[in-house]
C-alpha cells in the first residue's frame, strides 16, 4: 500500500492564496474523490503533484519520501501521471502510437511494431478493456478515447493516477464503461485521485471524498453513508440551492408550435407547443436528438418535413438563424467555445454580435448603444469581468456562459433555447443561469431547456418532454416525478 | 504592473516604432531620402500594391486568403486596353468607360465565385484562388493575344497613374489614402466590418449569432478583386499599356504588407491602420535600398527577413496577451 501525504502545503499567487496550508492524505487501492468549486484550489493541488507549479510553503511525500518537483519530468519519474479533461490524443494515429507517443520500442533504427502492439495490448488487458491497439483513435467512441488516455498514463507504471474530470465529455452509458475501468484499476496498488464537478457520480465511483473550498482543506469523509446534501454543504458552505419560484407560470398564449418535425436519422415526428413565459425542459441522453432538434428549430440545420409556427405564423421551410432571430428566437449552443463565443474577441464584442442590428443605425454602429447593451448584461447577469475590452477567453467557464446568454438577451428574444447550459461550470454559476431563466420567464420570455442532467430539469422547469431515440416519448410535470424515475424514463427500453 | 503596460504598448506599436527608426536611420544615411519629392515618390510607388493590401486585409481578417490578386491586375488591365483599342467606333472615352465597367463586373463575379466555392462547397480559399490565379492569367493572355496592348488609352485615363494634383501630389498616392480612409471607416464603424471580424474570429459562432456569413465572405472576396481593378488602372495608366505579364507575384508584397501590419492569418484580427503602416514600411525599405544601391537579389533577402521578423513579432504578441 502506498500513501500520498501533504503537509501544510500552500501556494501563493500574486494577490491570491490559491492553497492555504492543506494537509491531506490519499491512499492506494481507493478512488479518492477531490471536490471543490471553481477556484477552490483543487487544480492547484493537482498541479503541485504533476510538477507544473512549485508550492510556496509546505511539502508532500509519497511513501515517506519527501518530494520537490520543479518540472513535470521529475513528477513523471517519481510515478505521478495525470489524465486531463481535454483529450490529448492524436486522432489520426493508432491506439498503440498514442499510448507510446514519442517512445515507441525500436529494433535498431526501425520501430518494432510487433512489440509495440503487444505492449499496448498488455496495458489495455491490464485495465480490463477490449480495444484493438491497431485501431485508429478517430474511430473510437469518446469513452474509449478516455480509456486510451488512461492506458497512456498507465504505461508509465504510475503510483499516483490523477483523473481530471474524466467524464466531462461522455454520455451517461459511456460513463458506466469508464467506471468499470476505474474499478478495475482500484484492484492494483495505485493511488487514484478523481476530480469532478458532477455531484451525482461522486457517490457511485469514489471511496473517500476530500473537499477544498477557497484554498482551504474542509475535510475528508468516507463516501459510504454520506448524503448529497452533506457534500454540497462542504463544497459551498451555506449557499442555498434554490428551487423554482412559485410565480413561474406558463401563460395562455402559444408562442411556438412545432408540428411533426422530422430530420432523417436525427429526430422523427416531433410535435410540441410552448406557452408564453413557460420553462419547458427536454430530457434526454446524449444522442437522443435534442441538440439536432434545437438546431433545426433555430434554422441552423435543415429539416426534412414538418412545420414550425411562431406566434401563429408559419415559418418558411428555407430558414436560417438570421430568419429565426427576426422571429425572436435565440439559441445558446451546446459548445460555448466552438459555437457560442469568439474567444479572441472582447467581452463587449461578444455581448453585441447577435444584437448587431439593435446597436446600429442601419449600416453604422452606435458606440454608445453598444456600450450600453454590454454594460447592461454585465450588470444584470452579474458577469465578473476584469475589463469589458478584455478577451472573452480570459473569463471562467461560468462567466463565459453568461456572456453567451447576454449576447442573446440583448436581442430581446421572445423564445430562448438553452442546450446543456450547465456543462463545465460550477454549481454556483449553474444556479445563476437558472435564475436568469426564471427572471426572463417573469418578463414573458419562453424557455426551452435541454439537459442530460435531469435533476436540473426537475429543479427548473414547468413541464418536461422526454426525448429518446429521436422521438418525444412522454411529457411529465416535475412535481409528479422523482429523479430516478425520470432517468429511467429517459434511458429505459424502447 | 506599470512596466507591463509600457511593454504591452511598445509591443502593440512595434511596427510603427520600427518605421520611425527606419525613417530616422535613412535620413542620416542619405541626404536625398527625406525630401518632399522622394516621400511623394515612396507614396506613389507604394500605392498600387497598397490599394490591394487594404482589400487583402479584409479578406485575411475574415479568415480567408486571395492568391489571385496579381492575375486580376493583369486581366483588368488588358480588358480596358482591348476595349480602348477595338471599340473606337463609340469614341475613345466611351470605349474606355465600357472597359472599366466590364473589368469591375468581371472582378465582382470572380469574387462571387470565390465566396460561393468557399462558403457553399467548403473548398479552401487557398486552393480555389490559386486556381483563379492561373485562370485569370490565362484569360488575360487570351484577351491581349500574348502581346502588350500599348498607347490606346485616352488622356484622362492616363491621369489616374501619372497625374499630379496641384502639380505636386501624385494621383495614385491620393487614391491610396482615399482607399485607406474608406476601409478604415468600413472596418471600424459599420456592421459590415463587425461581421468581417466575427466571421474570421469564429465562423460557426457568427452564423449561430444570426450574422450573414455568406454575404460577408462575398463582400470581402469581391472587395479585394475590385481593389485589384483599381490598381490595374493605375498600373496600366503609368505604363500606357495592358499586358498579361503585369501584376505577376504581387500577392507576395500585398500579403506581406498585411501581415507586417499585424493581421492574423488565423482570421479575426487585423486593422487597416496596421496595413497602412505595413505598406509604408515596405515602401520605405524598397526606396531606401534603391537609394543605397543595394543589389536586387539582396533586396529580396532583406524583404524576406523583414517578413519573418514581422510574423515573429505578431506571434510573440499573441502569446504575451494570452
Amino acid at each position: 500500500m502506498s500513501i500520498l501525504h501533504t503537509e501544510n502545503i500552500s501556494k501563493q499567487y500574486p494577490g491570491c492564496l490559491a492553497l492555504d496550508k492543506v494537509t491531506v492524505t490519499f491512499e492506494s487501492g481507493k478512488v479518492n474523490g477531490l471536490l471543490g468549486k471553481n477556484g477552490s484550489g483543487k487544480s492547484t493541488l493537482v498541479k503541485c503533484f504533476s510538477g507544473a507549479i512549485t508550492p510556496t510553503e509546505g511539502s508532500f511525500s509519497l511513501d515517506g519520501e519527501e518530494l520537490h518537483f520543479s518540472n513535470p519530468q521529475q513528477s513523471y519519474a517519481k510515478g505521478f501521471a495525470t489524465v486531463y479533461q481535454e483529450m490529448s490524443l492524436v486522432p489520426s494515429l493508432s491506439v498503440t502510437e498514442n499510448i507510446f507517443l514519442g517512445r515507441l520500442p525500436k529494433k535498431g533504427a526501425l520501430i518494432d511494431w510487433g512489440k509495440a502492439h503487444h505492449m499496448a495490448k498488455e496495458i489495455l488487458d491490464r485495465i480490463g478493456v477490449d480495444i484493438n491497439p491497431k485501431e485508429r483513435v478517430s474511430r473510437l467512441s469518446m469513452w474509449q478515447c478516455q480509456v486510451v488516455e488512461i492506458a497512456k498514463a498507465m504505461s508509465f507504471n504510475p503510483k499516483v493516477l490523477m483523473l481530471d474530470e474524466p467524464t466531462s465529455s461522455l454520455a451517461n452509458n459511456e460513463v458506466e464503461c469508464l467506471f468499470d475501468v476505474i474499478r478495475e484499476l482500484k484492484k492494483q496498488d495505485i493511488i487514484i485521485i478523481y476530480i469532478s464537478h458532477k455531484l451525482h457520480e461522486i457517490p457511485e465511483i469514489t471511496d473517500t471524498i476530500t473537499v477544498l473550498r477557497d484554498g482551504k482543506f474542509i475535510g475528508t469523509i468516507n463516501t459510504e453513508g454520506t448524503t448529497h446534501k452533506e457534500i454540497v454543504d462542504m463544497m459551498f458552505g451555506d449557499v442555498a440551492i434554490r428551487s423554482r419560484p412559485e410565480d413561474i407560470k406558463a401563460g395562455e398564449k402559444t408562442v411556438l408550435e412545432v408540428k411533426h418535425l422530422s430530420r432523417k436519422n436525427k429526430f422523427e415526428d416531433v410535435s410540441f407547443e410552448l406557452k408564453e413565459g413557460e420553462v419547458l425542459g427536454i430530457a434526454g441522453m446524449l444522442g437522443a436528438g435534442r441538440t439536432e432538434l434545437l438546431k433545426s428549430i433555430f434554422g441552423a440545420d435543415p429539416y426534412d418535413s414538418g412545420e414550425i409556427y411562431v406566434k401563429g405564423e408559419k415559418v418558411k421551410k428555407k430558414t436560417s438563424p438570421i430568419v429565426m432571430k427576426s422571429y425572436g428566437l435565440g439559441l445558446m449552443p451546446e459548445d460555448r467555445k466552438s459555437e457560442g463565443l469568439i474567444l479572441k474577441h472582447s467581452i463587449k464584442d461578444n455581448l453585441c454580435y447577435a444584437s448587431m442590428d439593435k446597436t446600429s443605425h442601419g449600416w453604422l454602429e452606435d458606440k454608445k448603444l453598444r456600450n450600453q447593451a454590454a454594460d447592461k448584461q454585465v450588470e444584470e447577469l452579474e458577469i465578473k469581468i476584469p475589463d469589458i475590452n478584455a478577451a472573452v477567453s480570459s473569463l471562467s467557464g461560468g462567466n463565459q456562459q453568461k456572456v453567451v446568454v447576454g449576447n442573446w438577451l440583448n436581442t430581446q428574444p421572445a423564445i430562448m433555447m438553452y442546450d446543456e447550459p450547465s456543462r463545465g461550470i460550477d454549481v454556483n454559476a449553474k444556479q445563476q443561469i437558472f435564475e436568469i431563466m426564471w427572471e426572463q420567464s417573469k418578463r414573458g420570455v419562453s424557455t426551452i431547456f435541454v439537459s442530460s442532467e435531469l435533476e436540473e430539469l426537475l429543479e427548473v422547469c414547468n413541464r418536461i418532454l422526454i426525448m429518446k431515440g429521436g422521438r418525444i416519448t412522454g411529457e411529465i410535470s416535475p412535481d409528479d416525478i422523482n429523479v430516478n424515475d425520470l432517468y429511467t424514463l429517459s434511458m429505459g427500453e424502447e | 504592473m506599470n512596466k507591463n503596460k509600457v511593454k504591452n504598448m511598445l509591443l502593440d506599436h512595434i511596427i510603427e516604432i520600427l518605421l520611425v527608426v527606419l525613417i530616422v536611420g535613412m535620413t542620416f544615411a542619405s541626404p536625398t531620402f527625406l525630401t518632399l519629392s522622394n516621400i511623394l515618390n515612396i507614396l506613389r510607388s507604394s500605392a498600387l500594391k497598397g490599394v490591394i493590401a487594404f482589400g487583402m486585409t479584409m479578406v485575411i481578417i475574415s479568415g480567408q486568403i486571395d492568391l489571385s490578386v496579381g492575375s486580376q491586375v493583369a486581366l483588368a488591365g488588358v480588358i480596358v486596353a482591348r476595349c480602348c483599342r477595338d471599340m473606337t467606333s463609340v469614341g475613345s472615352t466611351a470605349a474606355c468607360i465600357i472597359g472599366i465597367i466590364i473589368a469591375i463586373v468581371v472582378a465582382i463575379l470572380v469574387g462571387g465565385v470565390h465566396s460561393v466555392a468557399q462558403n457553399k462547397f467548403g473548398m479552401p480559399a487557398f486552393i480555389i484562388t490559386l486556381a483563379s490565379q492561373n485562370l485569370l492569367y490565362g484569360l488575360a493572355g487570351m484577351i491581349c493575344e500574348g502581346f502588350p496592348i500599348a498607347n490606346v488609352f485616352p488622356d484622362w485615363f492616363l491621369w489616374l497613374g501619372t497625374g499630379k494634383i496641384g502639380g505636386l501630389i501624385p494621383v495614385p498616392a491620393v487614391i491610396l489614402l482615399i482607399v485607406f480612409v474608406i476601409s478604415f471607416f468600413l472596418m471600424t464603424y459599420t456592421t459590415t466590418g463587425r461581421s468581417v471580424y466575427a466571421t474570421g474570429g469564429n465562423a460557426e459562432a457568427a452564423r449561430l449569432s444570426g450574422i450573414n456569413v455568406g454575404r460577408t465572405k462575398f463582400i470581402v472576396f469581391a472587395a479585394v478583386q475590385v481593389m485589384c481593378v483599381l490598381a490595374a488602372f493605375m498600373n496600366s495608366a503609368q505604363v500606357a499599356s495592358g499586358s498579361y505579364s503585369f501584376g505577376k507575384g504581387w500577392e507576395v508584397d500585398v500579403i506581406s504588407a498585411t501581415v507586417i501590419g499585424g493581421a492574423s492569418m488565423d482570421g479575426g484580427i487585423g486593422k487597416p491602420w496596421g496595413t497602412l503602416i505595413g505598406i509604408l514600411f515596405l515602401g520605405v525599405i524598397n526606396n531606401g535600398m534603391t537609394i543605397l544601391n543595394v543589389g536586387t537579389y539582396m533586396q529580396y533577402v532583406v524583404r524576406a527577413l523583414i517578413m519573418a521578423f514581422a510574423v515573429l513579432v505578431s506571434t510573440y504578441q499573441a502569446k504575451a496577451k494570452a
